[in-house]
């Protein structure tokens, strides 16, 4: 209890209180305003970046379902007495850091890289086509962090299947595929809806990706944030930003809770 | 181990009779399944009749949960063949196949309500909706649980939901329904219940049921034909009264309710009748028809069952057709229905004698010297168990469970 007080409350306190306040950037002076002015404000002043944001993060984690659900359901059904091994193999990448994994990135999508030189050589693609500093480079670098965030959540869902219940539908005439419509599918959505809010929240309010791989092209909110409290100093701003994007992420955790419980979510985290 | 064979061709040849004129609906020809190296059914041949309600019984690792896991396509047998009202299905998948099956654990869909659950065969079976609405509530009606179509099956105690696992299956009507120790889980007073409101389901509806179970008493309850099973191969088949009193082997004798059973020499055979002289000196007569093999010299444990032994003061005299042997009460329980005695026997083992309460003033009590005496035609032979069976018996696995 001590730890969450001094860990989580405090600082969300201080955060929410700055978030009251109006800053001066140049002296970096702040006095309390007690009015909430300063979110309708940072809102109207940033709204295409949280835009921008929504859409990388909703594309990053549709590409990470489509990607990680074959991966988890395979491991989970055909992974047999090797399944902890193929799931450490899914996570080795993620022992780098988080910072040197995007840049590689950068190294891979940039003109002169491999994959893209392979591209221009094999006459797939034109000499004035970039992937690097467009979104799509930043949806790319998205998916790929992000995909442990999709993968385990999935596969605990699915491992979670009783497959007696499976071999009753093989049993009552389902098919493969009507096995897979009727219960696997229906049985996993409290792990798609968990593995959808832990990928696209971390996604939104993300700087590093779209700083490395995005270049100048449409900026996210996560960048926004931190130049305000990094580069501009504007600590009011920042706060009332981040509280905006704070609320947004518990939006989402509460659908999540009025549909399918709150005990569900405690099983995946 | 090594007699089975025998047996076996002396009980199809004993089941044709009570079959006689029926019709096969599932016959297994020649059926092995190797897991790993051990064998869990070793050369299975049954023939199922149609309407049947059929059990294999035996311990568990003896084969009958692989047996029916086979007939459903979950497992695919090793050499072999099935046949399903006529048809091969050896190798045929679960959902095609004209069976369903009522899970040890139920199975049920936890995300569908019980209408759902009932309804899926169906559904999968493109039937019209007004035709399911109509079968399931008929089933649900049968299954005694016709106010819980829109509960949750998680919302259901466990009698409930076995009921409902039952009409899952048996709304499809298949050719052949298959039960995996559906009562398990049930305590002991609802699981009475159940079997004879099983049966009764039963007879309604005219299925096949092949039941498997390792309680002996609910299989000779509700079967009208069983099979005792051990290490992968058949050790009795037939009617259950059949063969509960010719088993043929000692452990039908052992496994299929209880026995006294003492290990001699047939030193004598005249006509129908052979004298088996035990180790303690004592003879006893046996039918030579009930002998595993009609030699002098052979080796055998003759048996009989505790209830049709008749005790008697030591005064007593039995008659020709009638067996005899002195001994001392050791113990004797009242258990209201009766009395159990144990007796003892001058080498020193004890033989069970189960007397019925049917008013008799004197009963025998402990230390009485009491002749215990029983109609030849209740004695039977088997060979003794082959040493180090049990033993492997162990090293078979938990494979049913």
């Amino acid at each position: 209890m001590v730890w969450l007080a001094l860990l989580f409350i405090v600082p969300l306190a201080i955060m929410l209180s700055l978030s009251l306040k109006t800053c001066n950037p140049a002296s970096g002076v702040c006095y309390m305003t007690w009015s909430w002015g300063e979110l309708p404000h940072q809102v109207s002043l940033y709204h295409s970046q949280f835009i921008t944001s929504l859409e990388y993060a909703a594309a990053a984690t549709v590409v990470d379902l489509v990607v990680s659900f074959p991966i988890a359901y395979w491991i989970a059904f055909h992974g047999g007495r090797k399944k902890n091994f193929f799931l450490m193999m899914l996570l080795v990448p993620f022992f780098v850091s988080f910072v040197i994994r995007t840049l590689v990135w950068e190294f891979i999508l940039s003109d002169n890289g491999f994959f893209m030189t392979f591209l221009r050589h094999a006459h797939l693609i034109s000499s004035n086509f970039h992937i690097l500093g467009t979104g799509y480079a930043v949806i790319a670098g998205l998916s790929y962090n992000y995909l442990p965030f999709t993968a385990l959540p999935l596969y605990v869902a699915l491992e979670r299947i009783d497959r007696r219940v499976l071999e009753a539908a093989y049993d009552l005439y389902a098919s493969r595929r009507e096995a897979f419509q009727r219960v696997i599918l229906p049985l996993s959505i409290p792990g798609i809806f968990a593995a959808f809010l832990l990928t696209f929240i971390p996604a939104f309010g993300d700087y590093v990706n779209q700083q490395i791989l995005g270049g100048t092209s449409s900026t996210m909110i996560g960048t926004v944030i931190q130049n305000t409290f990094l580069v501009t100093g504007d600590y009011a701003a920042g706060s009332s930003l981040s509280v905006v994007l704070l609320v947004i992420s518990l939006l989402g955790i509460w659908l999540y809770a009025r549909v399918l419980g709150s005990r569900s979510i405690e099983e995946y985290l | 181990m090594s007699n089975s064979a025998v047996d076996m061709t002396e009980m199809s040849s004993a089941s044709a009779d009570v079959s006689a004129g029926r019709k096969p609906i599932v016959t297994i020809e020649h059926v092995t399944k190797i897991f790993e190296d051990a064998p869990a059914v070793d050369d299975l041949n049954l023939e199922i009749y149609e309407g049947e309600f059929f059990s294999l019984l035996g311990p568990s690792g003896c084969g009958k949960t692989t047996t029916l896991r086979m007939l459903g396509g979950f497992e695919e047998p090793t050499s072999g063949r099935i046949f399903l009202g006529g048809k091969e299905v050896t190798y045929l998948a679960p959902y095609r196949r004209d069976v369903n099956t009522v899970f040890q654990s139920y199975a049920l869909f936890p995300h569908l309500s019980v209408f759902e659950n009932v309804a899926f065969g169906l559904k999968r079976k493109r039937m019209a909706k007004a035709e399911i609405r109509r079968r399931v509530s008929t089933m649900l009606e049968l299954v005694d649980l016709p106010t819980m179509e829109g509960r949750r099956t998680s919302q259901l105690s466990g009698g409930q939901q076995q009921r409902v696992a039952l009409a899952r299956a048996l709304v499809n009507e298949p050719t052949l329904l298959l039960l995996d120790e559906p009562m398990s889980a049930l305590d002991a007073k609802l699981r009475h219940q159940m079997q004879i409101e099983l049966k009764r389901i039963q007879t309604q509806v005219g299925i096949t049921f092949l039941y498997v179970t390792h309680d002996q008493e609910e299989a000779m309850t509700m079967s009208d034909r069983l099979v005792v099973m051990r290490l992968g191969r058949i050790e009795g088949i037939g009617t259950p009264r059949d063969v509960y009193d010719r088993p043929t082997t000692e452990f039908v004798a052992t496994f299929l309710g209880a026995s006294n059973l003492l290990a001699g020499d047939v030193t004598g055979i005249d006509g129908s009748t052979a004298t088996v002289t035990l180790t303690s000196g004592a003879t006893l007569q046996v039918a030579t028809e009930r002998l595993p093999e009609a030699r002098v010299g052979l080796s055998v444990k003759v048996g009989v069952r505790p209830e049709k032994i008749s005790i008697g003061g030591s005064d007593g005299a039995a008659g020709a057709d009638h067996n005899a042997l002195r001994g001392r009460v050791r113990v004797s329980t009242f258990t209201g229905v009766g009395n159990q005695y144990l007796v003892e026997m001058p080498w020193g083992t004890d033989m069970t004698v189960y007397a019925q309460n049917i008013g008799q003033a004197t009963a025998p009590r402990s230390g009485d010297e009491v002749v215990l005496t029983w109609p030849v035609e209740h004695t039977f032979a088997v060979r003794p168990m082959a040493h180090g069976s049990t033993e492997e018996e162990s090293t078979m696995g938990e494979i049913d469970e």
